[in-house]
């Protein structure tokens, strides 16, 4: 019965998506007010539907439900409660439903949140949104109904991949939807723009918040997304260029680009269309990364069974909204020619470089990507693009970037100044200079090149980003009052280019100072690795709740004092017949230890694979950094002062209208 | 400086730089692209000696051997031919006798394959498409029959 009350509200919810589409056109066509009004409350009976239906989906897999035949694929009796409620999202079928019930979600906030914008324009951006939302729930329907029946019943499910029994996976994928589907709400604020025509200062300002709110959730979804592969999948690295991490780096970067160019709009009124061209891409890219992942054109650890005809529809409805949305582009992006002048040498000026940099970056993943696909698609033959080429370019495309952070603090809008510019930086750079020079040689020893130019780049960026700050308060007569005087939106701004600067130091000491080893060792016997004695006591047998595992035990000494014992395990899980291997991690913010089982041999040695990582958790640190500072700029003052002013203002311009 | 030279000089500064980007990009991408072969491609002998590329295939029952430490050699085969592999390093989990791998690495003048990465997914009926493909063979001639190399039984678990 729960199934097909699920079944049931996705049905209704088609039937409303489609409505909340054509109503607000019709409404807008015809200057109606009472169907623009109706667009809110479809998308608010269309989010209850789904999260109605997103519920039944867990009540079956909480009881077990092998009658439904996701449930018994997905799921098994001893299956843990918490993996039971993550398990719904942990293939292809829930994962849809998850990204279908997320995009309610944004519509649901948008239709609460608007009321200060002019009805028109909310109206218009919750039917662009429902144009995805029937597209999506269609391609449910139709290929992935989550609620399918299977006869017979079967005994037992076949239980949750193993590799995803983790608290990684729980928070991983619906983070990472979170931000790949909130670009719809900026894709939907630039359609809409491209209809009304009217794109100015206060579109801007509606439109960041959003904008920022979807980056923090894709920022924390792909450093939760590096640290789970790091932690799970016992390949000791961060991060592997592979296509799917690709896949959510890509509108990560065109998003970044997005906001600093919003920036620009907002203050400045300048680069228009490009905001809006960007706002276009970056939800197509979202988009594509959703294909890539479901179409199973990938071979990837992220790749579900595959299906050709999801593949197909998923790139229609890709070619359908992306085509539509720059065929309108082209046809009215005209109108939206900027008045003004744009000096390179300002904060405007440096913003587009940003862009550039930043665009440039994308599309060099996005060749390493689809190239190989689209070779293998014309039968020209198979390759695949290996992780060099994505450092060799993008390494380097990120010096420049990082190069004008620095700058970007400090120079300031319309014109800046190059001997004011330089007495304000001069000190950050002398600074990051001297850092460059010391930590990797007090560190390590010895000054490697990456890690000197991580090293510099890292504290020119952490130092030269917090000089608005710092000027800030400088200019008030006591700290506590110059601390309070900073907005939220500066310091978000300094916190996440700091967090940029702290990742960089990461990326570049893990890749210069970093040790990888794989040893077999028979029980007692030792290696040594960097300033660590690893010795391998044995293995022995543990049990979990639903796996059997081999535990290893590793005693780690420096010098003679003893640093750690670590306990790796190899598990298996006879519900699928799968071993899994769980790595043990030591770690400190200066370095991890890790340590992972290989495979047992008949004389009791085993095959451990070691590494020592050097400030790995800055690169976390720095996204998390990030993150927080996304929460802080979407949530500056600003926003919120200025809804009485906006409201008013449509208030006005409405009456005029009327 | 006018206003217009000024902006002549940032195109041009933009152009330069997409320029220098487009030609780094390239010049990575050529040097690592890995084709994709079979063993019938690798035993034909056209790739080079010591050129990148990648090896698919299912892992020859009964013909993996260990060395020293975790060197070891197997060999990769398709339903015509087979290539031997040398890999030194920790096994994916999934490998196994019979089953499909990856290989990455490159042909050496013994005509021995030097594995550097060995790929096998997490999943036991996981099968890397390209191998999948490879060993349908030619649907017109209705060769290729891979019985020889079906899946052998998995009683591995964790020992």
């Amino acid at each position: 019965m729960i199934p097909e009350l699920g079944h049931f509200a996705l049905i209704l919810a088609l039937g409303i998506a489609f409505l909340q589409t054509v109503a607000p056109l019709l409404g807008y066509q015809r200057r109606d007010a009472k169907l623009l009004a109706f667009a809110g409350s479809a998308a608010q009976a269309q989010f209850f539907c789904i999260a109605f239906a997103y519920a039944c989906l867990t009540i079956s897999f909480i009881n077990t439900d092998f009658s439904v035949a996701y449930v018994a694929q997905n799921a098994h009796t001893d299956l843990p409660m918490v993996y039971r409620v993550s398990a719904v999202w942990g293939a292809h079928e829930g994962s849809l439903l998850l990204w279908m019930l997320m995009l309610s979600g944004w519509t649901f906030a948008v239709s609460v949140f608007n009321r200060r914008i002019p009805a028109e324009l909310s109206a218009l951006v919750i039917a662009v949104l429902g144009v995805i939302s029937t597209g999506l729930l269609l391609f449910m329907l139709l290929t992935s109904n989550p609620f399918d029946r299977l006869f017979p019943v079967p005994m037992q499910g076949r239980d949750l991949n193993p590799l995803l029994q983790d608290f990684g996976l729980a928070i991983h994928p619906p983070t990472l939807y979170m931000g790949y589907v909130g670009f719809s709400v900026a894709f939907a604020f630039a359609v809409a723009a491209l209809i009304t025509g009217k794109l100015d200062a206060a579109w801007a300002r509606w439109t960041r918040p959003w904008t920022t709110t979807a980056w923090i959730f894709l920022t924390l979804g792909i450093t939760l997304g590096s640290w789970w592969a790091y932690n799970e999948l016992g390949w000791g690295g961060w991060w592997f260029w592979d296509p799917v991490e690709n896949a959510s780096f890509m509108p990560w970067l065109a998003g970044t680009a997005l906001i600093h160019s919003l920036a620009v709009t907002e203050k400045r009124g300048l680069l228009k269309s490009w905001t809006v061209l960007l706002a276009i891409l970056t939800f197509s890219l979202s988009l594509l990364g959703t294909f890539l992942v479901r179409s199973g054109v990938l071979v990837s650890v992220h790749a579900f069974a595959s299906d050709p005809a999801r593949g197909l529809f998923i790139l229609i409805f890709m070619a359908v909204v992306t085509g539509s949305a720059l065929t309108l582009y082209a046809w009215r992006a005209p109108k939206l020619a900027t008045v003004g002048d744009l000096h390179l040498f300002s904060r405007e000026g440096l913003l587009l470089l940003n862009n550039v940099f930043l665009v440039v970056a994308c599309a060099a993943i996005l060749v390493g990507t689809l190239y190989p696909l689209v070779l293998d698609a014309l039968n020209l033959g198979k390759i695949s693009v290996g992780p060099p080429y994505f450092n060799a370019v993008f390494l380097p495309l990120m010096v420049p970037l990082f190069v004008l952070v620095g700058f970007g603090a400090v120079v300031p809008w319309k014109k800046g100044k190059a001997g004011e510019t330089w007495q304000r930086l001069k000190l950050p750079a002398l600074f990051a200079v001297a850092f460059a020079i010391v930590v990797p040689l007090a560190l390590h020893g010895q000054a490697a090149l990456l890690a000197v130019t991580g090293a510099l780049l890292g504290a020119w960026t952490i130092v030269a980003a917090s000089q608005d700050v710092w000027r800030r308060i400088r200019a008030k007569p006591s700290l506590v009052a110059g601390i309070a005087s900073v907005p939220r939106a500066t310091w978000g701004m300094t916190l996440a280019h700091a967090g940029l600067g702290i990742w960089a130091l990461g990326v570049a000491f893990v890749i210069s100072y970093g040790f990888e080893k794989d040893v077999r060792l028979a029980p007692n016997a030792t290696t040594e690795i960097g300033d660590f004695t690893f010795g391998f006591v044995g293995a022995q047998e543990a049990k979990g709740p639903n796996f059997t595992a081999q535990q290893g035990e590793v005693t780690i000494e420096r010098g003679d004092h003893s640093v750690t014992t670590l306990y790796p395990q190899k598990r298996f899980y006879p519900s699928q017949r799968n071993v899994m291997t769980e790595s043990a991690v030591d770690a400190t913010l200066l370095r991890d230890l890790y340590v992972s089982l290989g495979e047992g041999f008949a004389d009791g040695s085993w095959s451990l694979r070691i590494y020592v990582k050097p400030m790995i958790r800055l690169i976390w640190l720095g996204g998390v950094l990030m993150f927080f500072g996304g929460c802080l700029a979407a949530s500056d003052r600003r926003y919120r002062l200025a809804r009485a002013a906006d409201r008013k203002l449509a208030l006005d311009g409405g009456t005029q209208a009327a | 400086m006018t206003k217009r030279n000024q902006r002549l000089l940032g195109v041009a500064a933009l152009l330069i730089g997409v320029g220098v980007a487009a030609t780094l990009g390239f010049t990575a991408f050529r040097k690592n692209m890995m084709y994709f072969y079979t063993p019938s491609d690798l035993a034909a002998g056209t790739v080079p000696v010591g050129a990148a590329a990648q090896l698919g295939g299912l892992v020859e029952a009964g013909s993996l051997t260990r060395g020293d430490g975790l060197k070891v050699e197997f060999r990769v085969a398709d339903c015509a031919k087979n290539i031997p592999v040398r890999y030194e390093g920790v096994l994916p989990d999934l490998f196994r006798e019979g089953q499909g791998v990856v290989a990455d690495g490159y042909m050496n003048d013994e005509h021995v394959f030097v594995a550097t990465r060995i790929l096998a997914k997490h999943d036991e009926n996981y099968m890397p498409p390209q191998v999948a493909d490879a060993l349908k063979g030619n649907p017109d001639t209705g060769k290729h029959s891979c019985m020889p190399f079906k899946a052998v039984d998995k009683t591995v678990a964790a020992s």
